[in-house]
């Protein structure tokens, strides 16, 4: 009641929609070609290092790292380079794009092979080598995050999973569970962190159950089960809801001596310490209710949404009237088919003109449930109107730059209004004014 | 895979809940009342409802024609705004009265400041204080069942008051006297919807349970008056039963427009509401304060919710002085 009184913050309880849960991942075939932009996390784009015409095989490095904040790229296939071209990313940028004509083989470059980790230096190289980035969706170089300026006593695992239909992380979890404790235990050993949580919500008992079994004789290692409720897995909100410390505003989750990595992150840096394979696929779950056959695919990166589509196949006579890439409350509607799969894309839906409508809009009654929504304790309704009055200075007091736009606020009104979009728009503002 | 795809902002998914769906709860809530109200005063307290929720209807309707803006009329608040009102009048009005309170609450104190969403005070209430204001003896000659007669005569009172206003010979408050089983089954004199307590909790239970509205400001309310009321040496269960005040506090303290966001806010509200009018009917020249009451808070709203913001998650503790 008193933490009630202080900030009510409900989340919202949106569907499961889970059914690809029971899945097991498959392989998709190889595509004729793939196209690797050079933006494929947060920070400086890569700088391409191979040339049209020139052979590549699976894992050789494509793109190189540039600046502090980035991670290389490394072929996903065998083949040649067609062509380095710039490309239209979804944000609006033009970034360059090398595209590789497959032969197929598979062939993997001799240049990948476990790599020499002996002390904190050799490790973060090593994940710098992987090219890993934060697989939940943000995209923020992995190296960077496990360098943290502040000192670090925990680590948490975000497998909350906590969008509808995504189950790209739950089968990581069944699947490649070993995997995960490697990474876990790797990260432990080498940034010297005694305690970790792994969180996971309650509507994925098995993994909960996988997981505990797994940490059991693990020093250190714990399994904290959230409850089933949108957006356990934003970041901030983990980190209260595990060790029950707040990020302070503008601030990083080291600064409360937290890190927090993605449950296909950890693992990811488990494999490549194991094989030395790179970041070169990645499990995508295809859903929406005009995909024939929803799946778990492991897809090659940098194959096209087309290619992933025409995989699982469409429904007849069900025509894709949104293409979302990411789950439905924080994902991205992509305007064409014609997308490549990045880094850190976990999911695909097609969603139907029924799925896709959304119902009219009308005047905001005030009934104040976006703000006992509001996972961040902000509130949306009085943002929106300081963002009309364009008064910098309110959106200031009213925090808007803690919003991290997860779709809670739009979700929960039912005036049905486009919240979460004032709030990026406001939150845009803001920013701007700031600066001048 | 060649047919035009529709980009929009995330989400792309959202609940069920909607406007009407949510005032379609609020008008089951006060489904109780109209019958009770038609049980106790008869057939005529339906037609004066009737007419006022046609009348608020046909003047939000109107206004927006003429003002060529959306017809609003699906969102069923006008239909809401219609009930209560009506629920707020004796069942003797002249339905042309009637009519101009929905005039007052539906042009004057929500379309003409913007719709809904807008007003800066509870529609009905406002429609209510007006005609209570300028037609004050019609809205206060109330009608009186043979069975309400019989136990006024009871308690010694003339069949001329509501239970806040039965007074003996010498002056003195009867309201201590008045059985409490005709105070919640509504056998008093009184507007429609005040008098039956009973019809009222349950249309609370059906809000709570519906999570139309949250029972803070309701709840803080009654408790307060509750409060004061034994302080001041009042009959305290007399007190909330009879006037206003069960109806005011689930139906029209609770309206999402002229009430606060946030928890803190709500209590704070429901304190408010309890003091004000505790301090109107004891000490003020009044019997009855709970529509002024609400008027006061509602016009308060806008500080309540600048001071009682949550605390977002992380954010700063500002320095005094500190602007940003």
């Amino acid at each position: 009641m008193l933490k009630k009184l202080k900030r009510a913050a409900l989340g919202a309880g949106v569907p499961h929609e889970k059914g690809t849960a029971g899945l097991a991942t498959v392989k998709m075939p190889v595509p004729a070609k793939v196209v690797l932009p050079m933006q494929q996390h947060i920070g400086a784009p890569c700088t391409p290092v191979v040339k049209k015409g020139d052979a590549v095989m699976v894992g050789t490095l494509v793109g190189k790292a540039e600046g502090s904040i980035s991670a290389n790229i490394y072929s996903s296939v065998s083949g040649t380079v067609a062509s380095i071209d710039n490309v239209r990313m979804l944000d609006g940028s033009t970034v360059q794009a090398v595209a590789i004509t497959t032969d197929g083989q598979q062939t993997v470059d001799p240049a990948v092979k476990p790599p020499v980790v002996t002390d904190k230096a050799s490790f973060l190289a090593a994940v710098q080598a992987c090219g890993l980035v934060g697989l939940g969706g943000a995209g923020f170089p992995t190296a960077v995050k496990l360098s943290p300026k502040s000192p670090v006593d925990t680590l948490v695992i975000n497998a909350a999973e906590c969008e509808p239909y995504l189950t790209a992380d739950t089968r990581e979890m069944l699947e490649n569970s070993e995997t995960i404790l490697a990474g876990i235990q790797a990260v432990m050993k080498y940034l010297s962190i005694n305690n970790c949580v792994v969180a996971i919500e309650r509507n994925k008992p098995e993994c909960v159950d996988l997981m505990t079994s797994l940490v059991k004789d693990a020093a250190g290692v714990t399994v904290k089960v959230l409850p089933s409720r949108y957006p356990q897995g934003a970041e901030k909100v983990l980190i209260e809801k595990t060790v029950g410390r707040e990020v302070p505003q503008g601030g990083l989750p080291a600064d409360v001596g937290v890190i927090v990595l993605n449950v296909t992150t950890v693992s990811t840096i488990g494999k490549f310490l194991a094989t030395g394979m790179p970041l070169v696929t990645k499990r995508l779950t295809v859903d929406g209710d005009a995909v024939k056959e929803p799946k778990n695919v492991e897809v090659v990166l940098g194959a096209s949404v087309r290619d992933v589509l025409e995989f699982c196949g469409l429904k007849d006579g069900v025509p894709v009237a949104k293409l979302i890439s990411g789950g439905p409350m924080m994902g991205v509607a992509l305007p064409s088919f014609d997308y490549p799969v990045l880094k850190q894309n976990n999911g695909l839906l097609a969603f139907s003109e029924k799925m896709a409508a959304k119902p009219e809009m009308g005047p905001c009654i005030r009934c104040g449930r976006c703000i006992e929504a509001c996972p961040m304790g902000l509130a949306p309704v009085q943002i929106a109107g300081a963002f009309t009055k364009k008064d910098a200075d309110e959106l200031n007091k009213l925090c808007v730059d803690l919003c991290m736009l997860c779709g809670t606020c739009s979700y929960v009104c039912p005036a049905k209004r486009p919240v979460t979009q004032t709030m990026q728009m406001a939150k845009n503002f803001a920013k701007k004014e700031a600066q001048k | 895979m060649e047919n035009r795809l529709m980009v929009t902002a995330s989400p792309h998914i959202v609940d069920r809940s909607s406007t009407r769906k949510l005032m379609g709860n609020v008008i089951i809530a006060l489904l109780p009342c109209v019958i009770a109200s038609a049980l106790i005063f008869g057939a005529q307290a339906l037609l004066v409802i009737g007419v006022t929720t046609a009348a608020s209807v046909g003047f939000e309707f109107l206004y927006c024609w003429l003002m060529k803006k959306p017809n609003p009329v699906g969102d069923l608040s006008a239909v809401v705004t219609g009930i209560i009102l009506a629920l707020n009048l004796p069942v003797s009005i002249p339905l042309w009265i009637a009519i101009v309170g929905a005039f007052i609450a539906i042009v004057v104190t929500k379309q003409l400041f913007g719709g809904l969403g807008f007003n800066f005070a509870n529609p009905a209430l406002v429609g209510r204080i007006v005609l209570f204001t300028g037609f004050a003896s019609r809205m206060t000659t109330w009608t009186f069942t043979p069975k309400m007669e019989q136990t006024l005569g009871a308690i010694d009172a003339a069949a001329s008051a509501t239970p806040l206003q039965v007074v003996d010979a010498a002056g003195n408050s009867l309201l201590g006297q008045y059985p409490l089983m005709d105070l919640l089954l509504g056998n008093h004199g009184g507007v429609l919807g005040e008098t039956c307590a009973l019809a009222i909790l349950i249309g609370f239970v059906w809000l709570v349970a519906t999570k139309t509205i949250s029972p803070a400001i309701p709840v803080t309310y009654v408790a307060t008056v509750a409060v004061i009321s034994a302080l001041a040496g009042k009959p305290v269960l007399a007190e909330l039963l009879a006037g206003g005040l069960l109806f005011g506090a689930v139906f029209m303290a609770t309206d999402y427009v002229t009430s606060p966001f946030t928890l803190k806010g709500k209590i704070i509200f429901g304190l408010g509401l309890g003091i004000i009018t505790c301090g109107i009917r004891f000490w003020a020249n009044m019997a009855e304060g709970v529509s002024y009451a609400i008027l006061f808070m509602n016009l308060m709203v806008p500080y309540i919710n600048d001071l009682t913001r949550q605390k977002p998650l992380g954010a700063r503790k500002k320095k005094k002085g500190e602007n940003k």
